[in-house]
């Protein structure tokens, strides 16, 4: 990196308040030229908020945004693209139905010939790719490419409108590992080139691995910036949270119970391929299983049909000794299954209700919600609601507040309230804490402990290995959808699991 | 953030200082929101006045007409309530469904229906006892509309055919169905003119504001917008319909009983457009015709619309429906300007009041982010 006079951007004394919220106060900072910039902080910090007032979604309160030097008004992100400065965000913004070069061309005016020439724009795309090293296919259609190429179409689309300042939002959450690396590989041959890139991100790992330097941000503050080599992962997390964090969870010794669940040779297969391929294993009362893999090997499917949404096609799945394998999602529910679903906005959420409205999802119908007479009895949903948000430390301004205006810890957490509350005796936690931040992630590790210790049966499925070998008593591994093997957890055996993640058996 | 709290800490005072400051705001962004469309018909009036000048007429004179016609007599307002009456009850048939996730263009047909299953038991079982008799030719008219609209349920859950387009084509086969009874099995016995026999009088809704033709249908809307709203907000049935409606894979999670739901609540939406035929044939014509409906099925998928969707929004949207009708019947007639030109300032209207409402929506939207 080599310092240069004039910062490619410059935010002075940006303020935006939300209602309620002060979302960004009175923050500074710059980027240089050619630089990987992290934008660090825990969910809510502020960080995607600054980022969507440089990129003329949001505007701002008061501040000034200076681009190489030049003071700018940017009001919507077309405005953005003009002044070279590109947006990536964590949910794609991609049409599935059209083909990779359609989508990066999309909304953009004018071309020279009144005909599109496909192959044309197609070739210029091939170019750009190359020159940065990324691996694209231009006629592909969007809806066959997985998550990570998708992404990497996201970045040509901004490269092709040649922007030289690239913010990637989140990039990391959706990826595997091995997307994860090759996207690094990107962003590093992106700012050889001369474009800067500004990284949002919670993850201490990924910041000190890619990042020059660092902007730590809280409560809408800007905390410190900081150079990669004058500081380290500690020092980072204090800044993020505000104190210090323990990275291990406490863990008494583990008092095993009955089997509460036993999954007998399980099969769950669709019209193209068998996702879940006759698995055996057992969860018992008062210990955490961990169920560890690389994302896309069956966990879900997995996840799905033991919670009735996915019907196996053979198997046996028996619950306290009954055998529950056809039964409904209602009934499951009754008998004490809890589950935290992976995709909590789609599966376990109904974004436009209330918190209120969310707590009680499931018992909706039942006493004290619904009186004898068939109406609900909106005081009790109402202290049903105050009570939960108060136990969970949910932050919310009022159990009326809509889920969509929570930060994703805090709607994770509703999930969390709901699902504990009805004291589940097995509780199924997909990637429980999946795009959260420090303060978030330890809270939920905690109640999942403290469920283990009161003698629940905990499924843990997770892609992330530190989350696994923190909190499970015993691991099996997942790979393309059979167990690979299973595992006392003792801590010291990443190894081994690392290879039977890959598909390398013991022997 | 890390301690699960278990002392019961009350919400910090500043916490519910700004719960206060939002709840005024939410009741300023209410006044707002409903002045809307009032700033919208203005609106629409102002462009209509100008195109009524280039067209030569004078829109002060044509628009006093018009208000006459609303408000003029008692005959005139009564007659914008009659015709308010069975929008209402098709706006809530499309605002149920829509609380469901479904689009039901289809009211138009269950009007119809639901106008045929009245008109038969009316005419047919005439001798049964005066409010028993009425009581069914009601019960006939929802289970008409309710049924015609199970069947794009039924569709829709079975095999995922898109309700749109199958409720669109049962308004047609629903106008053919009553065209082909007038004209034919249930023809009137006497005489040439393609409509039914006359119902019981046991069956007729009665009058309440003599001399005018106004009837208790009026309030009967009136009372299926309030019940459908306390379904909707204040049951376990409302709770499913709703959570269907803003994310059917998170009911499925939870539970619900999706498909079921989804059958429920068409037969509930093509129900009260059913009644709403029903209460026209009981309330007004007193027997069946080819066209008893001059589209009140589609004017309800609008008068919906312009409320968000809100059931009991529907019957300030549905006055403001009979108002545009009934009003520029009257400036047709008296003040002798063409009906296209009419028909131009009503779309208007429509346009305007839908356009400011999107507006809204957009408002809220941006305040989320």
């Amino acid at each position: 990196m080599t310092p240069s006079p004039i910062p490619r951007l410059e935010v002075k004394n940006i303020t935006k308040r939300f209602p309620g919220v002060l979302a960004n106060d009175n923050i500074s900072l710059s980027i240089l030229p050619g630089e990987i910039h992290a934008l660090l902080g825990e969910n809510g910090a502020g960080k995607t908020t600054l980022m969507n007032i440089v990129y003329g979604l949001v505007h701002r309160d008061s501040g000034e945004i200076l681009i190489n030097g030049m003071p700018v008004n940017i009001r919507s992100p077309r405005e953005a693209i003009q002044h070279r400065v590109g947006m990536v965000h964590q949910h794609f913004m991609l049409v599935p139905t059209l083909t990779v070069a359609e989508n990066v061309i999309l909304g953009m005016r004018p071309f020279t010939h009144h005909l599109l020439d496909m192959r044309e724009i197609e070739q210029d795309i091939l170019k750009i790719a190359e020159k940065y090293g990324l691996q694209i296919k231009p006629s592909e259609l969007i809806s066959r490419l997985s998550v990570g190429e998708q992404q990497r179409v996201e970045i040509v689309k901004a490269l092709y409108r040649g922007v030289d300042l690239l913010i990637l939002d989140e990039p990391t959450a959706v990826l595997t590992p091995q997307e994860t690396t090759e996207l690094f590989k990107t962003i590093r041959s992106l700012t050889k080139q001369g474009l800067s890139i500004i990284f949002i991100t919670h993850k201490l790992n990924e910041v000190m691995e890619v990042a020059d330097r660092i902007s730590v941000l809280r409560d809408g503050k800007l905390i410190a910036t900081k150079s990669v080599q004058e500081t380290d992962k500690d020092e980072l997390a204090f800044l993020m949270v505000d104190r210090c964090i323990s990275f291990t969870v406490e863990k008494p010794e583990m008092k095993r119970g009955e089997p509460v669940l036993v999954v007998k040779d399980l099969t769950v297969s669709d019209k193209f391929r068998t996702q879940v391929d006759h698995i055996s294993f057992h969860v018992c009362s008062g210990e955490i299983l961990g169920i560890a893999g690389v994302d896309g090997n069956g966990q879900n499917e997995l996840a799905l049909s033991l919670s009735g949404l996915l019907r196996p096609s053979s198997g046996k799945i028996l619950l306290n000794g009954k055998d529950v394998t056809h039964e409904s999602v209602r009934k499951l529910n009754r008998v004490g299954l809890g589950h935290i679903p992976a995709d909590r906005q789609n599966l376990g959420l109904v974004m436009d209700f209330t918190v209120a409205e969310n707590l009680i999802l499931q018992r909706y119908y039942c006493s004290p919600f619904t009186t004898t007479l068939g109406f609900f009895d909106l005081a009790q949903i109402q202290e049903n609601a105050q009570r939960l948000v108060r136990e969970y430390d949910i932050r919310t301004r009022t159990t009326q507040t809509k889920l969509n205006h929570l930060s994703g810890g805090n709607q994770q957490k509703v999930i969390l309230a709901r699902e504990i509350d009805q004291k589940p005796k097995l509780l199924i936690a997909v990637q429980p804490t999946r795009g959260l931040d420090c303060g978030a992630t330890e809270y939920i590790h905690q109640i999942l402990v403290e469920q283990r210790n009161a003698g629940a049966a905990i499924l843990l499925v997770s892609t992330e290995l530190d989350e696994i070998l923190a909190l499970s008593d015993r691991i099996c591994v997942m790979y393309e959808g059979k167990i690979m093997g299973e595992l006392l957890n003792t801590g010291e055996d990443i190894l081994r699991i690392g290879r039977l993640m890959a598909g390398v058996t013991d022997s | 953030m890390s301690e699960p709290s278990t002392t019961p800490a009350m919400p910090k005072p500043p916490a519910s200082r700004l719960d206060l400051r939002s709840r005024s705001g939410q009741l300023w962004g209410a006044v707002r929101r409903s002045l809307m469309p009032l700033l919208a018909v203005a609106a629409a009036l102002l462009v209509g006045a100008i195109l009524l000048l280039i067209f030569g007429y004078d829109p002060i004179q044509a628009y006093a007409t018009m208000w006459h016609g609303i408000f003029g007599s008692q005959r005139n307002i009564s007659e914008v309530l009659l015709k308010a009456t069975p929008v209402v009850f098709t706006g809530v048939a499309v605002a149920i469904a829509y609380s469901c996730g479904i689009w039901n263009i289809g009211a138009e047909g269950q009007f119809y229906l639901g106008a045929i299953g009245a008109t038969y038991v009316g005419v047919y079982w005439g001798d049964l006892p005066g409010f028993a008799l009425l009581l069914l030719v009601m019960f006939a008219g929802f289970i008409g509309g309710g049924l015609w609209a199970v069947i794009p349920g039924l569709l829709k859950t079975w095999i995922n055919a898109n309700e749109v387009v199958v409720t669109i084509m049962l308004n047609y086969i629903a106008l053919g169905i009553s065209s082909y009874l007038v004209t034919g099995p249930m023809k009137e016995a006497s005489g040439y003119f393609p409509q039914t026999d006359m119902i019981a009088d046991a069956a007729r809704l009665p009058r309440i504001w003599l001399p005018t033709r106004l009837h208790v249908g009026v309030i009967l809307a009136v009372i299926l917008a309030i019940l459908v709203t306390i379904l909707l907000y204040r049951t376990p049935l409302g709770f499913e319909i709703r959570t269907i409606g803003s994310n059917r894979n998170a009911a499925r999670f939870a539970g619900m009983p999706v498909k079921r739901t989804i059958i429920i609540a068409m037969l509930l939406s093509g129900g009260s457009a059913g009644l709403g035929g029903a209460v026209e044939i009981a309330g007004l014509t007193g027997r069946l015709f080819a066209h008893i409906s001059p589209g009140y099925g589609f004017d309800g998928i609008a008068v919906s619309l312009i409320v968000n969707n809100n059931p009991l929004g529907t019957i300030f949207s549905g006055l403001l429906f009979g108002g545009l009708r009934a009003g520029s019947e009257i400036m047709q007639i008296s003040a002798g300007i063409p009906s296209v030109l009419i028909q131009i300032i009503q779309g208007m209207t429509i346009a305007f009041v839908i356009a400011f409402g999107v507006y809204n929506i957009l408002q809220t939207q941006q305040q989320k982010i």
